[in-house]
């Protein structure tokens, strides 16, 4: 059964007709065309589908795309201004917390969340921020050492 | 899945007529058990209700008694200072749910209506003498926390009914509780073994009342009766403690499976029970214990 509704992406509306069931990070990539959120295990588990609703790291892959009607959702591409990278993405890459890159939408949302809501957080309290994130790649001394360079770099 | 109309309420009486007899309709409040469970084949229902629309649900009053209403998510509570400071158990064990996501969608109602015999705020509920308020048609009814789970993942609510509150009673003076879960890693794990304790103090510092719970250790969340007379009457010394250990592993009624065996589990039980004891005494004493009260893993780990 179709439902009409409008999803607010990265401040767009995106009028969309979903099934009841479409999960927010189908509706996302396939209805939507942001392709940057990943979809991982589709299981809750490694948080590459991470997206904000209203400013909080929600996993996409198991929120239902119809409840987020109503929510502003914040995708990967809604951090950087145009071609211009936010700090923390720049970090990401200036300490190579980047491999495969799979993982990496939703290191960033976690992250960017994370410094929302605390500027200048402790290196234990990133690693706790991102415990919802797994990288098969990297092991994850570069992506926390990216994260503090960008706490740095605003603090 | 399949074919599946969706609603969302504003209101508890909208769910509740959206809901009818429940036969064909769940509520979904964060959808972190109800959704992944349907990505492992359970089905989602001809109708979905989402509740997260509900605000007169969101609510957390920590004066007098503790009420918090079902939406209330376990970063909301494992944040607030009554929580924390008054019902402590609750705080470790929303503290430890999941992820930073989970917690932010994750709600108290929803966990206790999932009935997970793993589940993290049980066994802080059923020690702390909670309960949780069930509205239908018909009406609202008080239910203790005991008997409202009677499997794994199964109540004794009706259908058609939608949990609208839990209420956990004020403490009386020198009372402290403690949840502690034996876990492999800090985030995204689920309970091997978990224990709850519940102690009040005399003014000697004698245990005059204590309530033990243990998680993941029987098909519901159960009370170990040999550990809290283990415990009552004394100062919570050593030789108390280790019969708390004996008899919380006597207790247990552990199964084995992938992430342990029923030896370890029931050995693991009485190890946990006798931190969450320990834990519970110190804080009924006024001593300071850090929430989540699990050891972190992540100190010196990390660096
Ligand atoms: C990655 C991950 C990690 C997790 N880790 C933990 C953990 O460490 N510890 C833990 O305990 N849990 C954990 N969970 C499970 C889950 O997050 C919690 O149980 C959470 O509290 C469920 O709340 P919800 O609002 O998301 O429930 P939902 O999925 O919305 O609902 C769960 C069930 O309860 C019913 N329900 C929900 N609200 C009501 C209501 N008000 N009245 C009647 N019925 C209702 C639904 O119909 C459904 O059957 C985890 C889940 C995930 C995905
Ligand atoms: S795809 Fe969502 S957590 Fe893995
Ligand atoms: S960079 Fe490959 S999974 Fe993280």
């Amino acid at each position: 059964m179709k439902h009409a509704a409008t999803l607010t992406v990265n401040g767009m509306a995106y009028p969309v007709e979903l099934e009841g069931d479409t999960t927010l990070v189908r509706a996302i990539r396939d209805d939507i065309g942001l392709t940057g959120t990943k979809e991982g295990c589709d299981d809750c588990e490694c948080g590459a589908c991470m997206v904000m609703i209203d400013g909080r790291p929600v996993n996409s892959c198991t929120y239902l795309a119809l409840q987020a009607v109503g929510s502003d959702v914040t995708t990967v591409e809604g951090l950087a201004d145009g071609e211009t990278l936010s700090n923390l993405q720049s970090a990401f890459l200036d300490q190579g917390g980047v491999q495969c890159g799979f993982c990496t939408p939703g290191m960033l949302v976690s992250a960017h969340a994370l410094l929302r809501e605390n500027a200048d957080p402790t290196e234990e309290e990133v690693r706790l921020a991102l415990g919802g994130n797994l990288c098969r790649c990297t092991g994850y001394t570069k992506i926390a050492s990216a994260v503090m360079q960008a706490a740095k770099a605003s603090v | 899945m399949g074919d599946v109309a969706f609603h969302t309420a504003t209101t508890v009486d909208e769910a509740l007529a959206l809901l009818g007899d429940g036969s064909d309709a769940r509520v979904v409040a964060g959808g972190s058990d109800l959704i992944v469970q349907a990505r492992h084949g359970k089905s989602l229902p001809g109708t979905v209700i989402a509740i997260h629309r509900v605000d007169a649900l969101r609510t957390l009053t920590s004066s007098g008694d503790l009420v918090v209403g079902a939406l209330t998510s376990h970063a909301t509570l494992c944040a607030d200072a009554g929580v924390r400071s008054n019902w402590t158990a609750i705080a470790d064990a929303s503290a430890l749910v999941g992820s930073h996501a989970t917690r932010n969608v994750g709600t108290l109602g929803g966990n206790v209506m999932n009935a997970s015999p793993a589940m993290e705020t049980g066994g802080p509920l059923i020690v702390l003498g909670a309960s949780v308020t069930l509205r239908s048609a018909a009406g609202d009814r008080e239910v203790a926390i005991e008997e409202l789970w009677t499997g794994p993942g199964k109540t004794s609510a009706n259908p058609g009914e939608i949990c609208v509150a839990v209420t956990v009673p004020a403490q009386p003076a020198h009372t402290g509780s403690a949840y502690v879960r034996l876990e492999y890693r800090r985030a995204m794990e689920i309970a091997i073994v978990g224990a709850s304790a519940c102690v009040t103090l005399d003014d000697a510092g004698n245990v005059t009342a204590a309530k033990v719970a243990l998680t993941a250790l029987a098909p519901t969340i159960i009370r170990s009766p040999a550990a809290e007379a283990a415990i009552i009457g004394t100062d919570g010394n050593d030789e108390a403690l280790a019969a708390v250990t004996a008899g919380a592993s006597a207790d247990a009624k552990p199964i084995s499976d992938l992430r342990a065996n029923e030896d370890y589990r029931r050995a693991m039980a009485g190890v946990i029970a006798k931190r969450a004891v320990a834990v519970a005494a110190q804080r009924a004493r006024g001593e300071e214990f850090p929430i989540p009260a699990t050891p972190v893993f992540m100190k010196g780990s990390g660096q």
